[in-house]
């Protein structure tokens, strides 16, 4: 009997030989669908560059993918992104992070880059928790709801960070959850080749964490509710606020076409140089 | 001026111009930045010139984000640096150990000012000796100079590059609002008489799985991304080939060692002093700004018959205290000079003091170099 090897294994970095990952995690299916967009683009890792900061999702690539990748501090991701692809504009360069990790103690790099427009795609896996450090409330934990730093019930306002990122001014948002794997890969690669800053919200489970803290209970349950509360963004502009209330809006949010920063870089040069007026 | 990286000449300029002009020689090609008092005209002079030879500034949302964009930029192979004040480097502190973790080429000039905190921008205070070296968490080690002019401004920045290519670390350019903002003679040799350092780097090629680009006391060529090395780099604790381990000490202990015996191990390379104290009984050891009030005292004293000399620190850090205690053997006593409340007066003393009497002489006011007259004072006092 031959060996089965998993198609997008060739992939991982070798001697990775296990996941960090608990059971259930929803970095398994975000980490399939990015490798599977560059699959289908017939792309490969070396035209990457990974980015990650800190959390459970910044170990995606970091060790597993096999390509550059470097694993910054808390929050800053982007910001070392932007200096990696303004040296190696011809690269594609990808961060994958969480919701705390780049809208939390990350949240200015995020605004100011999407702002920049600069090229690049940073895939958030938002599990609106702190999984890593056990459990705590997020900006993106619903209100009212208990974690570890919140017993008594979360008291302040989620940030819907997809809006976000669209009032920034990036030219490719999207936000899909774990359950609609396809229409998320395609998101993906649509990113990869958008120029602009492209930004997709992948809500995903975390049910060690948040499952099992908040009883939303085992994954299998989380992607049930993830597929009766999704409603396609077409479908939801027919709703009212109140019938939207508790629904995830996914879909292709923004996609817009707005000058990017490296190719406004080139100009500013060329213009140094008296090259132009 | 245009597209010249090397603006051969003499000049009237300004410290901080010169530094932007010493970073443009020593082929940075990237600088990113936040405004600050003292340090502005770098940023400013580095946005108009950069572009000029085909490199990039960029002015960020913050310092965290400064330090951590030409780290970015240090790894696709960029040389690079960012210039700032004393807050700016309090906000870069977790980064700057990050580019030490990862051994990151960058140079990091601070124009030091009135603080502690907000302080007072204009004044020209050295209060942020000890930070680059003790400020971000953990043991480490990173390399420092101490202009004294605006012709060190631009020379000790292109020393600073180098090192950095060199060692792999962040090298900072410890100035002061006095050497910044001063304007002096300015000479830029031509370009061909400006040595410059370069990065090892794998051979094009190499195996990735092969390629030990950390972790050597020695310096491991660094495996820049775009070049096929699927480099796997991590500030957390890793081995030689970039391999996280977060559950060995002795990994933790081979990565902290490692990382601080690479500076360490090669101090008689990168260790620089000023030295005249030949035949002196008491010496003035200081650096930066202070040092020219020091330099006159000397020359005054030496007037007056007295046997004083004196010992400069050019690199701070790493500490030179061989150095130091080779000057303590061979006088009676030594006065450290600092604009501070004493900052690296603790460490000089633990060199010195084995061997001769070590005083301190603070500024008469904090931010006011030290009077050549007071100083003279303070050694009729001690001798």
């Amino acid at each position: 009997m031959s060996e089965l090897i998993h198609p997008l294994h060739r992939y991982i970095r070798p001697g990775i030989t296990g996941t960090t990952n608990c059971p259930g995690c929803g970095n398994g299916i975000v980490a399939q669908a990015i490798l599977r967009a560059i699959d289908e683009l017939n792309m490969t890792l070396d035209d990457f560059v990974f980015v990650t900061g800190i959390g459970c999702s910044a170990w995606i690539p970091s060790p597993f993918f096999n390509v550059d990748v470097l694993h910054t501090t808390h929050g800053r991701p982007i910001a070392f992104a932007l200096g990696i692809k303004m040296g190696l504009p011809g690269k594609k360069v990808m961060v994958t992070s969480g919701d705390g990790d780049l809208a939390a103690i990350g949240g200015n790099h995020l605004i100011h880059n999407a702002r920049r427009n600069i090229e690049m795609v940073v895939i958030c896996l938002n599990n609106s928790i702190y999984g890593m450090t056990g459990g705590q409330a997020a900006p993106t934990t619903p209100f009212g709801l208990k974690t570890a730093t919140t017993p008594y019930g979360t008291y302040e306002n989620p940030l819907d960070i997809s809006q976000l990122v669209i009032a920034a001014g990036a030219s490719l948002v999207a936000r899909w959850t774990t359950y609609q794997v396809r229409q998320l890969t395609a998101s993906i690669k649509k990113a990869i080749n958008k120029k602009g800053f492209s930004f997709i919200e992948v809500i995903t489970q975390c049910p060690v964490q948040f499952g099992r803290k908040t009883g939303s209970g085992s994954a299998v349950q989380m992607l049930k509710e993830y597929k009766e509360k999704s409603i396609n963004i077409k479908d939801a502009a027919q709703l009212t606020p109140a019938e939207l209330q508790n629904r995830i809006i996914v879909g292709e949010l923004v996609d817009r076409e707005l000058p990017e920063m490296l190719t406004e870089i080139k100009k500013i040069q060329a213009r140094a140089q008296g090259e132009e007026k | 001026m245009k597209n010249k990286r090397v603006l051969t000449g003499k000049y009237f300029m300004m410290g901080n111009i010169a530094c932007a002009e010493g970073a443009l020689a020593a082929g940075c090609e990237l600088a990113a930045g936040y405004p600050i008092t003292p340090a502005s005209e770098i940023a400013n002079r580095l946005a108009e010139r950069l572009p000029q030879v085909g490199g990039i500034f960029l002015q960020m949302e913050d310092e965290i984000s400064s330090i951590a964009a030409i780290i970015g930029a240090s790894w696709t192979g960029k040389k690079v640096m960012t210039a700032t004040s004393g807050p700016g480097i309090s906000l870069m502190l977790e980064n700057i150990g990050f580019a030490v973790g990862v051994e990151t080429p960058c140079v990091i000039v601070n124009v030091q000012r009135g603080a502690p905190t907000t302080g007072m921008p204009t004044a020209g205070v050295t209060g942020d000796m000890v930070q680059p070296k003790r400020g971000s968490h953990g043991d480490y080690e990173i390399i420092a100079l101490c202009p004294a002019s605006p012709q060190e401004m631009f020379d000790h920045t292109v020393i600073a590059f180098n090192l950095a290519e060199k060692y792999r670390v962040p090298v900072f350019v410890l100035a002061d609002a006095f050497v910044g903002h001063m304007r002096e003679e300015v000479v830029i040799p031509e370009a061909e008489k400006i040595p410059i350092a370069y990065r090892k780097v794998p051979e094009p090629g190499t195996d990735p799985l092969k390629i030990k680009g950390f972790l050597d006391e020695d310096v491991a060529p660094m495996p820049l991304f775009g070049r096929g090395f699927r480099a796997h780099v991590t500030s957390s604790c890793h081995d030689e080939y970039g391999r996280r381990n977060l559950s060995d000490l002795p990994a933790l202990d081979n990565f902290v060692r490692k990382l601080s015996n690479k500076i360490l191990k090669h101090k008689k390379d990168i260790v620089m002093v000023e030295k005249d104290y030949q035949g002196a009984e008491i010496v003035l050891v200081s650096y930066g700004a202070v040092s020219r009030a020091a330099k006159t005292a000397v020359q005054f004293g030496r007037e007056q018959g007295l046997p004083v000399g004196l010992l400069r620190l050019i690199t701070p850090w790493p500490f030179p205290e061989e150095e130091l205690a080779e000057m303590a053997q061979q006088v009676k006593k030594v006065i450290v000079l600092e604009n501070n409340l004493g900052q690296l007066y603790p460490y000089i003393k633990a060199a010195a003091a084995p061997f001769s009497e070590v005083y301190f002489l603070p500024p008469q006011v904090i931010g006011e170099i030290h009077d050549p007259e007071y100083i003279l004072g303070r050694i009729r006092e001690v001798l």
